[in-house]
């Protein structure tokens, strides 16, 4: 953005001008003030103000302080010239902040993409048990993944838990690097209206009998229709589909909440998860170093 | 010439009257040597000699003295101090800020004329000039003479012999904010950084015109406590003095006339002390602001004193009561105040330092969610702990949790850290429903090193849950 894109063309004359005014007028001041026009007043004497009895003597500086002053002035020019000085002039140098800040980046780049090159060579498996890989994995996840999974990675509700080695899309080293790069949507449909109230109480009954628990409704009838319309994507014994991002219900992990209430609730309204794709953010070789975090949580 | 003021100003202006700056002098001060000289050049070589050395030093195989800049670590001895530790610096500053006080107040400016960096290199180069170009006569002459081969070579010797020094001071003082070992072997195959190379040039130039050019004129002009030290002198500040009432009237004498069959004061008017004094003063005025108290005139007017056989003392260390014959009293309600603050901040600082615990412990709750409700029904809450292990060998720390009852810790019974490290572990706590007491309880974290237990910390954070 220039100054342009707020002000108008007038503004950087204007605001020139008083930078102008300023420094000359500094200059002329410090000329014209460095004698005393008609003074008799010898160093050492006098200057004839007294205050609480302490009287000002004329007690001058040395003259090289002056061309101090006017060096001073001198460069005053030359930084607003080399520098973004004069109004919205970009400066002989070029510099700017964001310049500054992506020279910067760029030599961090240069040091550790050479790190993460050496480190891409290896398995995900082997660099999972690299304790130095596992911290910079660990700082990147910080960075990147600990706003939804956590910085425990323990997950939340609606957000998997990386640690306990169950994968909705699964979890080799394969997997896991494409789940980062691609991100994942996945998608439970609402079977509310189909099912209706009673339906959907049998269903969350059957799905809870897959983990040894019981619900309100009648899991005989809920496994009917289950068998119908659940078991396309989480299997005919509910053991899930890791293509479709199924998760296995008989494991008793739940990735929004295994009571009656939020089965029912998912069942009823269905459930849409997502995990965002990073290789925008990310390069290839920082997705394999976290991608060899992630495997080195649960193995 | 029909108006005469008018030729009155014109004169004065040429001889600079009314210039509102004022033409510097330039100072040709006489080698002085005696007994306070004698402690100067003692002073001189004890703090060049911490100076250049300093950065030579090694301790645990690594240079001793090292500020590390890009790393943020102030490698001192034994101790590694990190950007939080900056408390003991402000504490430093304040001790040097009292002892100034204490010492002015006792003594007058024994900084500036014994230990300041200022007066100990300018009095360097003196010396420096002394032995290219002579005494005081010499150089006067000297630079009266007009350019010839003799003067072009001593001038040299002069300036090649003060670049050299500024030099090797700018490469000492990048030396304790770079390794100064890869400083000299950089130097040495001209491949020097380029801040190191602009620092070196900086510093060379800075040293080389304050020590050789500027000299008297940092004090008068530019440093800030030849002007506040007023406010510290009091009447028992022990102060460079002329004896006035012993002295005056001044005026010379034949040396085989008798001190008791002369008039005069014993003041012989030889102009020795002016000429020896570094910032060009006539001490005999009285005390006045640009003096160092650096004791040359003393010196110099005890060697005459000798030679007239007349006692010693006439320019001495003395107080304004001492000369005036009233009765001294150094103790005074001043000089105890400032002696004691210093003494406890002195006292403060040692105790601070020598037991500082050399680990820190942030904890950073997750800010992402408050608390987590697990499937099962229990609560969990995350924290970063972040361990810095600010020694300079590895360590093993155990982590405990307390002030929660019944929680059940997801925590790594022990970790390892590197000298130096940051650790960042990410932690679970986690708490049955029916255990949970307070929606906001305070918890502790406590971090103790297996190899030093005396190394601990321990830091509270909270536990937030959805119940009561």
């Amino acid at each position: 953005m220039t100054g342009t894109d707020f002000t108008q063309g007038w503004v950087n004359g204007w605001i020139i001008t008083i930078v102008l005014i300023n420094l000359l007028g500094c200059l002329w001041l410090l000329w014209w003030t460095r004698k005393r026009p008609e003074d008799t007043i010898k160093e050492g004497e006098s200057l004839g103000h007294s205050f609480d009895g302490i009287e000002e003597l004329n007690n001058p500086l040395p003259h090289w302080w002056l061309n101090l002053f006017y060096f001073t002035i001198a460069f005053a020019f030359i930084y607003l010239t080399l520098y973004p000085g004069w109004g919205d002039a970009k400066g002989v140098l070029g510099w700017s902040s964001v310049g500054q800040w992506e020279t910067e980046v760029q030599k961090a780049e240069n040091l550790y993409d050479r790190l993460f090159e050496e480190y891409a060579q290896v398995p995900v498996e082997q660099l999972a048990a690299n304790d130095e890989v596992v911290k910079t994995g660990q700082r990147l996840f910080g960075n990147n993944c600990a706003v939804c999974h956590g910085s425990d990675a323990r997950g939340n509700k609606g957000f998997p838990s990386l640690t306990d080695n169950d994968w909705l899309y699964g979890g080799s080293p394969e997997k896991i690097k494409e789940t980062l790069t691609n991100g994942r949507s996945g998608m439970m449909p609402a079977l509310g209206a189909a099912l209706g109230d009673d339906g959907t109480k049998n269903v969350a009954a059957y799905v809870l009998s897959l983990s040894g628990r019981s619900g309100s409704g009648d899991a005989e009838a809920g496994k009917e229709k289950f068998t119908m319309m659940c078991a396309a994507c989480h299997g005919a014994d509910g053991k899930g589909n890791p293509m479709l991002g199924a998760p296995n219900l008989t494991d008793d992990i739940w990735l929004y909440g295994g009571n009656e209430a939020t089965i029912v609730e998912t069942i009823n309204a269905g459930r849409q998860g997502k995990m965002p794709s990073f290789k925008d953010q990310l390069s290839p070789e920082k997705i394999h170093v976290l991608a060899a975090y992630v495997y080195s949580l649960s193995n | 010439m029909s108006n005469p003021g008018k030729i009155a100003v014109k004169q004065a202006d040429q001889e600079g009257i009314d210039d509102l700056y004022k033409k510097r002098e330039k100072i040709y001060q006489r080698h002085a040597s005696g007994f306070f000289q004698k402690i100067r050049v003692a002073t001189i070589w004890i703090t060049l000699g911490v100076y250049f050395l300093g950065p030579w030093l090694t301790w645990d195989g690594r240079q001793a003295v090292l500020f590390d800049l890009p790393e943020r670590k102030f490698y001192i001895f034994w101790f590694t101090f990190w950007p939080q530790d900056f408390l003991y610096l402000s504490w430093l500053l304040i001790i040097a800020a009292f002892a100034l006080f204490f010492f002015t107040v006792l003594a007058g400016r024994v900084w500036c004329g014994y230990t300041c960096p200022q007066t100990v290199w300018t009095t360097f180069y003196m010396w420096i000039e002394y032995i290219t170009e002579g005494d005081r006569n010499k150089r006067m002459k000297l630079d009266a003479q007009p350019m010839s081969l003799n003067k072009l070579s001593k001038k040299v010797q002069k300036h090649g012999l003060w670049l050299t020094l500024a030099f090797w001071t700018a490469v000492t003082f990048v030396g304790y904010f770079a390794p100064i070992k890869e400083v000299f072997i950089d130097l040495y195959h001209l491949n020097v950084s380029g801040w190191a190379a602009w620092w070196m040039l900086f510093f060379t130039l800075a040293t080389y015109l304050n020590a050789g050019w500027m000299r008297e004129q940092v004090c008068m002009y530019m440093c800030p406590y030849a002007r506040f030290q007023s406010v510290m002198f009091d009447a028992e500040t022990l102060v460079v003095t002329y004896d006035a009432g012993r002295g005056e009237p001044r005026g010379s004498r034949k040396k085989s006339v008798a001190r008791e069959d002369t008039e005069l004061g014993d003041c012989v008017n030889c102009q020795l002390c002016v000429q020896v004094c570094p910032t060009g003063i006539d001490i005999r005025n009285g005390l006045q602001y640009e003096c160092i108290s650096c004791a040359a005139c003393i010196d110099a007017c005890d060697s005459v004193m000798e030679q007239m056989e007349y006692p010693k003392g006439l320019i001495r260390y003395s107080t304004e009561n001492a000369v005036e014959g009233k009765p001294s009293k150094v103790l005074r309600p001043r000089l105890i105040g400032y002696g004691t603050v210093l003494g406890m901040m002195v006292l403060l600082f040692l105790t601070a330092v020598f037991s500082r615990v050399p680990l820190e412990l942030d904890i950073i709750r997750d800010r992402n969610a408050l608390y987590r409700e697990t499937w099962e029904g229990t609560i969990e809450n995350t924290y970063t702990l972040k361990v810095m292990n600010k020694t300079q060998q590895s360590q093993e720390y155990s982590i405990e949790v307390s002030g929660l009852d019944n929680v059940i810790p997801h925590i790594p019974e022990q970790v390892n850290t590197l000298p130096g490290e940051l650790l960042t572990l990410a932690v679970t706590l986690e708490m049955k429903p029916e255990d949970i007491k307070e929606r906001n309880s305070t918890v502790y974290f406590k971090v103790t090193s297996l190899n030093d237990p005396s190394q601990e910390v321990m830091e509270e954070s909270r536990f937030l849950s959805p119940r009561k």
